[in-house]
């Protein structure tokens, strides 16, 4: 078992979508550090475009996490409606 | 009439697949091996171009969409910098020199990634290959001006910045950068992914964008940590460019795979050797540190790029040769690299220093194993010279390895007090290395790597002296004319960070403030 990860820049855009992954993502945590928050999962993590919209009460482009996203790791799996990172190990 | 109505708006993975299939085409006028004649001669066999997938499929619509949003953003606050006087409220002055080390080594390197992924991208029969290459080229561009604009207010205040394309090609160290990435884009287009995609993206590009950035925001540098992300969201399209360049290659053909470990072992060890530079910024540069480099490096090196390889596994794929070696370097490297900068900023145009006690306590806390044994007995050592007065300076040349170019300073694995050299003949000439596997990589390769430009030598040959200097005249100072060469102003961007013009000056203007304030209160 490997952690995957992904991380944002720490900002008003990126705490709901935050809070979409440690929501649907129940072994997944956050960990901030200056102008950063990564957060760790282990074996794989999924974004739901359904619960970030759910955060902010409008919709939301599962593409937008372009914008705000440093880094991550695993592989991606990406459609409209979500977006995961995996090993497949 | 003839206007077709969607019933429904293509989901992504069509739009990805509306984009980047129908630009191909089969040539007839001439045959496809002479339209892309270098993209089989590595060795590496493509059986179907079409299993080539882009994961984060964006379209150029959405690309240029979202970069367009990320440009507004970062020039919002490089602007709001500039016009608050950002520079003043940073740490110290001292902070300055990694962002030095930073325009000088790092940015030139955007822009040689910008001019190999759009060759590389050309080498390609494959579409959605080249839309990924293509799309990188313009982000690297991107990257390689966002830093110039972000640094050149810097430029403005502190010295060591205002030659720095001019050093990149000629200062010594700086050959270091130069030639990692010459020897990547001299290279096969499925060897260049392996190495910048891969290699640097994917396994190490973490390692230098993400903690040092965190770094710059913890050191009150908004530009700096701006740009850093900014870039950094490009980085995460990059990374996935490598993985899925890889385990397409291992995917077409088994007899890629031992081609491609090969690239692996080459390119993970060259990448590591560079990122020297970065652990030394860390540990040292940044008066307020996050992470330590050895930690950066158990986290995103040992931890995360463990995890890939065990993943590669299942293609036949192990662990990069260095690996071991590099995983034992981390207690070592950044203290070393810091210890011969150190003896050589004499010819170098950004300062160094002694660590503070509490910075030392920092270090021998970070590194339990290794600083109080091997590395705090020099610096302290250093301070108590520098305060009698014998602040010392090596007017000799470093002796280089001729694969990394980074001076001799590296340790035998499992002695870290003895300096390690390795040397292979080669048509009766003798080259010299500083470890096993920069050594294997020339030996693989000699007839490439002979042709390093290797700044010490090139000196010694007389080819870094300005157009008319005379070496026989009386009082020729070889060193000088070097730095002439250079245009490095001597005295100012050089030399210990104690007592530089950097140094008065901030301190000057933080008084004024202080000052203004005192005053305040007296009224």
């Amino acid at each position: 078992m490997s952690n995957v990860f992904i991380a944002f820049q720490s900002n008003e855009e990126s705490y709901p979508i935050v809070e979409a992954i440690l929501a649907d993502n129940p072994r997944a945590s956050a960990v901030h550090s200056p102008g950063l928050v990564k957060i760790d999962a282990p074996d794989s993590l999924t974004i739901k475009r359904e619960t970030i919209e759910a955060q902010t009460g409008r919709p939301f482009d599962l593409q937008r996490l372009h914008i705000n996203l440093v880094t991550l790791s695993g592989h991606i799996d990406e459609d409209d409606d979500q977006f995961t990172l995996s090993w497949k190990h | 009439m003839d206007t077709r109505v969607l019933t429904k708006k293509l989901g992504l993975k069509e739009r990805y697949s509306a984009m980047t299939r129908g630009l191909g085409w089969q040539t007839s006028y001439q045959p496809m091996d002479k339209v892309f004649p270098y993209d089989t001669y590595e060795g590496i066999r493509i059986h179907d171009w079409d299993k080539w997938e882009d994961p984060f499929r964006l379209t150029m619509e959405a690309y240029w969409k979202y970069q367009g949003e990320k440009e507004r953003k970062l020039y919002a606050v490089i602007d709001a910098f500039a016009q608050n006087n950002g520079q003043l409220g940073v740490s110290d002055a001292r902070y300055v020199n990694a962002l030095k080390l930073f325009i000088q080594g790092v940015t030139p390197l955007e822009y040689y990634a910008h001019r190999g992924f759009a060759h590389t991208g050309r080498a390609f029969r494959g579409e959605g290959a080249r839309v990924a290459c293509q799309m990188q080229s313009i982000d690297e561009l991107r990257h390689y001006q966002t830093e110039t604009h972000a640094i050149s207010h810097y430029n403005k205040y502190f010295n060591g910045m205002h030659k720095s394309n001019h050093w990149f090609d000629r200062v010594w160290y700086l050959s270091v950068p130069k030639s990692f990435f010459e020897d990547a884009v001299s290279a096969g287009p499925f060897e260049f992914l392996t190495s910048v995609s891969f290699s640097f993206e994917y396994v190490l590009t973490n390692l230098l964008f993400v903690p040092f950035m965190s770094g710059a925001a913890h050191n009150g540098d908004m530009s700096t940590v701006t740009f850093g992300f900014s870039a950094q969201s490009d980085e995460s399209r990059h990374m996935t460019l490598g993985i899925e360049c890889i385990k397409f290659m291992l995917e077409q053909e088994p007899a890629n795979v031992p081609i491609v470990q090969r690239w692996i072992d080459k390119w993970f060890w060259r990448g590591y050797r560079l990122l020297t530079l970065v652990a030394m910024m860390q540990d040292y540069m940044l008066p307020k540190r996050v992470m330590s480099w050895k930690e950066a490096w158990e986290m995103y090196a040992e931890s995360n790029g463990g995890a890939l390889f065990k993943d590669l596994a299942r293609y036949g794929i192990r662990e990069p040769l260095g690996w071991k070696d590099a995983c034992e370097g981390k207690d070592h490297i950044s203290h070393q690299a810091w210890n011969t900068f150190y003896n050589f900023n004499a010819a170098a145009p950004f300062h160094t220093w002694v660590p503070s006690d509490a910075e030392m306590a920092w270090l021998s806390a970070k590194y339990p194993d290794s600083f109080d044994q091997y590395h705090r007995p020099r610096l302290e050592y250093f301070r108590a010279q520098q305060q009698a007065g014998n602040r010392y300076y090596s007017k000799t040349l470093p002796m280089l390895c001729t694969t990394c170019q980074i001076p001799m300073l590296f340790t035998e694995p499992g002695d870290p007090t003895k300096i390690c050299y390795r040397e292979s003949d080669w048509r009766g000439n003798k080259y010299h290395f500083c470890s096993d596997h920069c050594k294997g990589i020339f030996d693989h390769e000699p007839e490439k790597y002979v042709q390093s430009w290797l700044p010490p030598q090139q000196i010694y040959q007389g080819h870094c002296f300005k157009p008319g200097v005379d070496p026989t005249k009386e009082g020729f100072d070889p060193l000088l004319a070097v730095f002439d060469y250079y245009e490095m102003n001597v005295g100012r961007d050089n030399f210990d960070f104690e007592g530089s013009e950097d140094q008065k000056n901030f301190t000057a203007w933080r008084g004024e403030a202080s000052a203004n304030a005192t005053q305040g209160d007296k009224a």
